[in-house]
């Protein structure tokens, strides 16, 4: 029997209410406030911001997570290895440390679908998509993901049929959820860089299908 | 805690706004507080956890409320006015106090790429074997901490199937009050949705939530 978490003596040790009282409303002031204070403080270095923001903006996005989907439609054995141990199968395409720590790449077919959410916070395979969407990280998808899949899917635009059964992950350890979508048909001829095209951020994460070879969205 | 971080299964959230092409960031003040959140010095003890529990002690109306990076500025604050890095005036004002200590060990921008691609990993040696083996029925208990955890309000006390078992995790309960990693085997739990949500519910479908070995009881 595992010990009880609620017998385990905490001392919690909670952040004064008033670290989160309210503070002058424009945040776009506020964070330049905190910038400031910070490199004055040499608790940052404006120089390592700019650093990150060029990684999220220009180095790391869904193409990474596409490259990878593309690579399992044309070739079983990845394919095989990235359902048996992902981060192993991404570490493959370069992709390190807290990129590919801890993966688990689930497999839509035409009986199952995966919806990938976290209900209590925003965790998302950052390393292979990218920063989350807005809509993600945000109160209606975290709340109805895990209770209506079926509605949130109809909402993006995407109606299953009952001989489809909807799996919901819900990311509430360090565990990085990504959606191998369906590859589409018609796209036999295609190369790996074309069926690369097809994979959107949205269709890894389970809230639509890739898109269809010939148009420009899904 | 049992706080509004705490969503899933809520009604009445409005619906999703869904934006096409959606840039990286929305504002300028979004791409400075992601860079200062991955690249800033934190307080001694602000790991994954604390900080995931940091900013669930947002009041709920200003958490349903406040944009994602305005809850990272809240929560960056927060720990520094907690671990007396930063005054209440000195975050107003922009300014370290006269006096105050200067630090030099900030992450330089030829650091940040290196620091992307190293770390992120919670797997942890467990010595005792795993209570739970992968198709076993297990019950989520129902606990309460008033702290941090990871296992949300809807599946208490509900009846799942063990999909996967990790090895052993970081477990949240702990680490993110000071209290050590205390690793625990960590388990991917699939939940009906009708055990979930009752009758009304779908019979095909199923949420899994991954699970730390102390969540659970045999079933």
């Amino acid at each position: 029997m595992p010990s009880s978490l609620s017998d385990h003596p905490h001392h919690h040790d909670h952040p004064r209410e008033h670290a989160h009282s309210d503070v002058p409303s424009d945040p776009a002031l506020r964070t330049k406030t905190l910038e400031s204070l910070l490199t004055e403080k040499g608790l940052v270095d404006p120089a390592a911001i700019d650093a990150w923001v060029d990684a999220y903006e220009n180095k790391i996005g869904p193409r990474r997570g596409a490259a990878i989907v593309a690579r399992a439609w044309i070739d079983p054995a990845f394919k095989a290895r990235l359902l048996q141990d992902a981060s192993e199968a991404i570490a493959t395409f370069g992709f390190t440390g807290r990129e590919a720590q801890h993966f688990v790449v689930v497999e839509n077919t035409p009986t199952i679908h995966n919806l990938v959410v976290c209900t209590l916070c925003s965790c998302y395979p950052w390393g292979l998509l990218g920063l989350p969407p807005r809509w993600y990280k945000a109160a209606p998808y975290r709340a109805r993901s895990v209770i209506d899949p079926r509605g949130v899917l109809t909402e993006f635009g995407l109606t299953l049929g009952d001989e489809v059964e909807v799996r919901v992950w819900d990311s509430t350890a360090e565990l990085r959820y990504l959606v191998l979508p369906e590859r589409p048909a018609g796209t036999e001829k295609l190369n790996e860089t074309e069926l690369a095209a097809l994979v959107t951020r949205d269709s890894m994460i389970g809230v639509a299908k890739a898109k269809a070879p010939g148009k420009d969205r899904a | 805690m049992n706080g509004i971080h705490d969503m899933g299964g809520m009604h009445g959230l409005g619906p999703i706004e869904h934006e096409k092409d959606e840039p990286v960031f929305h504002a300028p003040w979004e791409a400075r507080m992601l860079g200062i959140r991955r690249g800033g010095t934190f307080p001694p003890g602000v790991n994954i956890d604390r900080w995931r529990h940091v900013r669930e002690l947002i009041p709920p109306h200003l958490y349903l409320t406040r944009s994602y990076y305005d809850h990272w500025y809240m929560s960056y604050v927060a720990a520094l006015l907690q671990s007396g890095m930063a005054t209440p005036e000195e975050i107003k004002s922009g300014h370290a106090a006269p006096g105050s200590a200067k630090r030099n060990d900030a992450m330089r921008p030829d650091q940040a790429w290196n620091a992307q691609k190293t770390g992120g990993v919670f797997a942890r040696k467990v010595e005792a074997p795993p209570l739970f083996a992968v198709g076993q029925r297990v019950r989520a208990r129902n606990i309460n901490p008033s702290g941090h955890t990871r296992l949300p309000r809807y599946a208490r006390g509900k009846v799942g199937i063990v999909r996967l078992h990790h090895g052993g995790h970081v477990l949240p309960d702990s680490n993110a009050h000071g209290e050590g990693e205390a690793p625990q085997h960590l388990y991917t739990v699939a939940f009906s949705m009708r055990e979930l949500w009752g009758p009304d519910a779908s019979p095909h479908d199923e949420t899994c939530a991954d699970l730390w070995e102390s969540y659970l009881d045999p079933a």
